[in-house]
């Protein structure tokens, strides 16, 4: 199901948490909402759940068409997994799965029997066969994750939404689960919309990255789009790394091309002040000997390293894409 | 030698904890038995088994259970007012639940009595539908009440704060009605905390004196409780039948306390 935000705000007091945000969700896609605490993704989320209310006024939101503003969360039909799981500490792994299914009116509602099936068959989904009986404090953060999202899919939501998916997993269990969510997403191609501060994260995930600033929409589209034309200097600097030369122009360390110093066509000349291989790739510090002392971070290939023989303290010489971009909006971080 | 312990200090907290308990549990208490024990097996059946005995054991025991119970729901009701809800004086109402620990039980015995009394302020209007406020067992109850309800808010408020409101928003989402929240998520996280807070108030109320004394009348047969019946055989020089009834209280006391707390690690697993 498609969702569609228009002309979204919502203050907390005094505090504008968002600005006119707008927002197209494509059926069956896998968004991420991506930004630095305090930009407004939580809230975005949590107002499409129906957990928090818009403020009134011109805004809409449309799950397939169909306003659901004032729609209380419960009859949306959304699976929502939170940061820290909440699940049901005095329920088992099964009663956690099957909760959504038994507050169900009595009509609507399968026989505890079937809703036993129902959670075994959504544990086997997400990898978990046998725990049914554990209760949440038996479980890894890993295991616990899977069981809250088991538990949202049970009620056979049209949008699942997934609050810092990762937020509270060390870092092996997150690149594992987040794989596994890719190919889950895949699988059941469910309309999935999720938080996250990680860029890598958004990166590798999503169909579509919407990177949010202080209350606003900065950007969006499908990441590689983002990664290679970021729209303003903010998002240039959040998604991944990236030198901001002299002259305010941007350019990612992959992109410079090291050469020796006395060679022609060489942008800039710099000192080795760091210098750190790690498999097949090298990362340089370099000082610049005029203009800004700003350090320059470049990654090349260990062999081209080898090759000039390259070593602490050289100088060298460096050179921009001839590409190197500056951001089309004039708008930039506030200098640290 | 032992085997050395991450923690230290084994030894030296240990030995104050028993000597401290010694000094002033165990020893205090075996002294009551050793007196108790002054009397034959037979004494002691009659002493306890007497009717004013009885009479009083099922004040003392009736009264503090139904004081507790309810407590137990104007205490979850008074933690979830405060915990719940932003209001001016706020902070006011949470000081003013720790009132009834600090106050002499004796002033609020005597105010407790003078309100309820049947001409009283709110006694009169207890009158007029027929139910005796002071010197009657409801005296007894409402007294047992006051004393008892601060050990239910601040048992269950500190875990009401816990609990935080994430687990509700969960239940929302997946459909469920604020009742039937309540009901399956909120109530059994709070279920623990509650029967601790109970069982606090009831061996409160059990032990309670000052306040009943003069809210109940002390009428032997009727109003008449545990601790009072005690220090009257003290004032008749009846050491050994005093020692007798506080040594049975204490014996039931142990088993009801025993039996609440089994229930509770099993509500626990």
């Amino acid at each position: 199901m498609s969702v569609s935000i228009q002309n979204i705000h919502k203050t907390f007091g005094s505090y504008q948490a968002l600005d006119d945000v707008s927002l197209e969700v494509p059926n069956g896609s896998l968004t991420a909402l991506l930004g630095p605490s305090g930009s407004g993704k939580t809230t975005l989320l949590r107002i499409i759940a129906g957990l928090e209310f818009p403020d009134p006024g011109a805004g809409r939101i449309l799950f397939h068409g169909e306003d659901v503003a004032m729609t209380p969360a419960g009859q949306r039909g959304v699976g929502f997994v939170f940061q820290h799981y909440a699940l049901f500490r005095h329920m088992n792994v099964a009663e956690n799965i099957g909760f959504g299914l038994s507050v169900l009116p009595r009509k609507d509602r399968p026989s505890k029997k079937e809703i036993h099936e129902r959670a075994l068959d959504l544990l086997k989904l997400v990898k978990l066969e046998g725990l049914h009986h554990r209760k949440p404090s038996e479980l890894s953060g890993g295991q616990r994750q899977r069981v809250a999202l088991a538990r949202a899919l049970a009620i056979q939501p049209k949008v699942l939404l997934l609050d810092e998916p990762f937020g509270a997993l060390d870092a092996q269990v997150r690149k594992d689960l987040r794989r596994w969510l890719r190919q889950f997403h895949d699988e059941i191609g469910l309309t999935t919309l999720f938080v996250t501060h990680d860029q890598e994260e958004a990166l590798e995930l999503a169909d579509q990255v919407v990177v949010m600033r202080n209350a606003r929409i900065e950007q969006s589209g499908p990441p590689q789009e983002i990664y290679d034309h970021p729209r303003t200097s903010f998002v240039y600097e959040f998604l991944g790394e990236v030198n901001k030369l002299a002259d305010d122009r941007y350019v990612r360390p992959h992109e410079i091309e090291l050469r020796f110093a006395a060679e022609e066509g060489v942008d800039l000349t710099g000192r080795v002040s760091h210098l750190f291989v790690a498999g097949p790739i090298a990362r340089l510090s370099i000082v610049p000997e005029k203009g800004s002392k700003r350090e320059i971070e470049v990654w090349a290939g260990r062999d081209q390293v080898d090759q000039m023989a390259i070593s602490q303290g050289d100088v060298i010489g460096l050179r921009f894409p001839s590409s190197r971009r500056k951001p089309q909006a004039a708008e930039g971080l506030p200098e640290s | 030698m032992g085997k050395p312990r991450v923690i230290p200090g084994f030894g030296l907290s240990m030995g104050i904890t028993i000597f401290w308990l010694s000094s002033i549990i165990i020893i205090p208490l075996a002294a009551l038995f050793i007196k108790a024990a002054g009397l034959g097996l037979e004494e002691w059946w009659n002493i306890l088994s007497s009717p004013r005995v009885l009479a009083a054991a099922r004040l003392t025991f009736g009264a503090s259970a139904a004081a507790a119970l309810v407590s137990m729901v104007l205490g979850l009701l008074v933690a979830w007012v405060l915990v719940r809800y932003e209001f001016p004086g706020r902070r006011v109402l949470d000081a003013m639940v720790d009132l009834p620990f600090a106050l002499p039980t004796a002033v609020a015995g005597i105010t407790l009595t003078t309100i309820y009394a049947p001409t009283g302020w709110l006694g009169r209007y207890l009158a007029e539908i027929g139910i005796q406020g002071a010197y009657s067992p409801f005296g007894v109850f409402i007294a047992l009440t006051f004393i008892g309800f601060p050990f239910v808010v601040r048992t269950v408020q500190p875990v009401m704060e816990d609990l935080g409101t994430e687990l509700e928003e969960a239940a929302a989402v997946l459909g469920a009605s604020r009742w039937t929240t309540f009901r399956r998520i909120i109530f059994p996280a709070l279920t623990p905390a509650l029967i601790t807070g109970f069982t606090l108030a009831f061996a409160r109320a059990i032990g309670e004196y000052g306040s009943v004394i003069f809210i109940s009348g002390n009428l032997p047969m009727k109003t008449e409780i545990l601790p009072l019946l005690i220090v009257s055989q003290l004032e008749q020089f009846r050491y050994e039948a005093a020692a007798v009834i506080a040594a049975g209280m204490l014996i039931v006391s142990f088993i009801l306390l025993f039996l609440i707390n089994l229930l509770q690690r099993r509500l626990a697993r």
